[in-house]
């Protein structure tokens, strides 16, 4: 999970150089840049789930 | 640059580094009595390797606007992604001319930087390990980044090359400095784990307080003397202002750093019933933070709301990154440091007043790209490097070391030894 979401955050980023630079419009431009910036948050969700606690290691943390 | 600018340029460098004492005072009473002298040694260790990383080859690979660099050429235009300068500052003039100034300037920066992550990584990570992993921050990922915004790399260019306003804006370091540096923080607490016993068995954090809220107010007073000679600096060196403008960016630093602590002392009066010391210390910064990327291109009272959508921003993500993402950043650095910052380049864009420049009105864009490029690029980059160096170097202290303090495992001897009660002298004999 961790991987992919560090995978998205690189597409996204990829998107958003993109639109830079093959768009003149300004209007496509901003909408395909801000779509990029959707993947990434997509991909910033993924990697902060990847890194979630779950609950067992979470009782053992405190058992420590 | 005039004469005058120069030395105005140079008074303001001399407080730069206060900016950096402040934080790790900050930081430094966030932290159990028993880490306090390692924190701060770590923080002194990592300022020294910075500037020595810097020295190296920080300078290379960021290079300074109009400097040597490697151009890449995509459908036609240049795009500038590494400077190309000399080794170990062989053959640099240092002599009080622009380039020498912001070469001063970015080294005093990467200084700064490399003190945000060890807020986060605070009382169990390893001393060698957070040297490690400021050598490869000031080495690599932080030059590299401030050559895309100072060293007239491809953001600094956007507006040139794409017609995005100015390109990205960031004179005070926002992006470069605070974003880079709050980053790589939450890379690290996502690497270190949380420190034993922080979750409890239903899974919410159990409160760990910080030892002295005197070192993190005063810190705060520091750090403030020291955003404005950062900021100031910055706004001279990079921005083209005026000397006069110093003013300006002293009253907008100021009031972007009352205007996020008084937001966080009203926010945490309503949601606690009583105003919080270290939160409210964490509101300050982040106004201080968000302050730093347009602080010469905001007018006082855009830059009064920034600070206090930062100081709000500052509060939450805290609550955000502690309850639900089980983020352990004993400072607060990712909230403060990388939401502040990225909401004060947005708050350019979307407040800021600036000269006309080469591209149209799309300044909001080319901000956008900047902290997308953060985001998507320089996120996957530190945390990748920090998890390959923690394979190499262990970052997390044994368990051992976690329960005695870090002060008597790693360094033999603790911050305040006369707090140590003898047995001996108190007991019965």
């Amino acid at each position: 999970m961790k991987l992919a979401g560090f995978l998205l955050l690189l597409a996204g980023w990829a998107l958003v150089l993109s639109a830079v630079i093959l768009l003149s419009s300004a209007a496509p431009r901003a909408a395909f840049a801000l779509a990029g910036v959707a993947v990434e948050l997509l991909g910033l969700a993924l990697v902060v789930r990847g890194h979630l606690i779950p609950r067992p290691a979470r009782e053992r943390n405190v058992h420590d | 640059m005039t004469d005058p600018a120069m030395t105005l340029a140079f008074v303001c460098l001399l407080l730069a580094p206060l900016a950096g004492a402040g934080l790790a005072l900050i930081n430094c009473g966030l932290v159990r009595s028993r880490n306090a002298a390692h924190f701060m040694l770590a923080a002194l260790c990592a300022m020294a390797i910075a500037a020595g990383m810097y020295f190296v080859c920080g300078f290379r690979f960021s290079g300074s606007a109009g400097g040597p660099a490697y151009d890449l050429f995509v459908a036609g235009k240049p795009w500038s992604w590494i400077g190309a300068g000399p080794l170990f500052l062989r053959g640099v003039a240092l002599n009080g001319s622009p380039a020498s100034m912001t070469l001063l300037l970015e080294m005093l920066s990467v200084t700064l930087a490399v003190v945000i992550p060890l807020g986060a990584g605070a009382e169990r990570w390893r001393l060698g390990a957070c040297c490690a992993s400021s050598a490869v921050l000031a080495g690599w990922t932080w030059p590299l980044f401030a050559h895309w915004v100072w060293g007239g790399g491809w953001l600094a260019q956007l507006g040139a090359n794409y017609g995005l306003g100015r390109g990205f804006v960031d004179v005070g370091g926002a992006g470069v400095i605070q974003v880079v540096g709050g980053l790589t923080a939450l890379s690290v607490a996502w690497i270190l784990g949380p420190r034993r016993g922080r979750y409890a068995l239903h899974g919410m954090p159990t409160a760990i307080p910080g030892h002295s809220a005197v070192f993190v107010l005063f810190g705060c007073s520091l750090a403030w003397v020291g955003w404005i000679g950062l900021n100031s600096a910055g706004a001279l060196l990079l921005g083209g202002m005026d000397p006069g403008g110093v003013v300006l960016v002293a009253v907008n630093t100021t009031l972007a750093a009352c205007a996020g602590a008084l937001a966080a002392v009203a926010i945490t009066r309503l949601r606690f019933g009583k105003p919080d010391a270290s939160l409210s210390a964490n509101g300050w910064v982040g106004g201080l933070v968000a302050s730093s990327a347009g602080c010469v291109y905001l007018t006082p009272l855009a830059a009064a709301v920034t600070g206090l959508i930062a100081g709000a921003l500052v509060i939450f993500a805290v609550e955000l990154l502690e309850l639900r993402f089980s983020v352990d950043d004993p400072g607060g650095t990712v909230s403060v440091h990388a939401v502040g910052g990225i909401w004060g380049l947005l708050a350019v864009g979307m407040f800021g007043h600036l000269p006309p420049g080469p591209g149209d009105a799309h300044q909001w864009l080319a901000q956008v790209v900047g902290i997308a490029t953060l985001i998507g690029f320089v996120l996957p980059l530190t945390y990748g490097l920090n998890f390959l160096l923690n394979r190499v170097v262990p970052f997390r202290v044994a368990v051992e070391g976690e329960r005695q303090g870090m002060d008597l495992f790693e360094l033999g001897a603790g911050a305040y030894p006369d707090f140590v009660t003898h047995r001996d002298e108190f007991g019965q004999r």
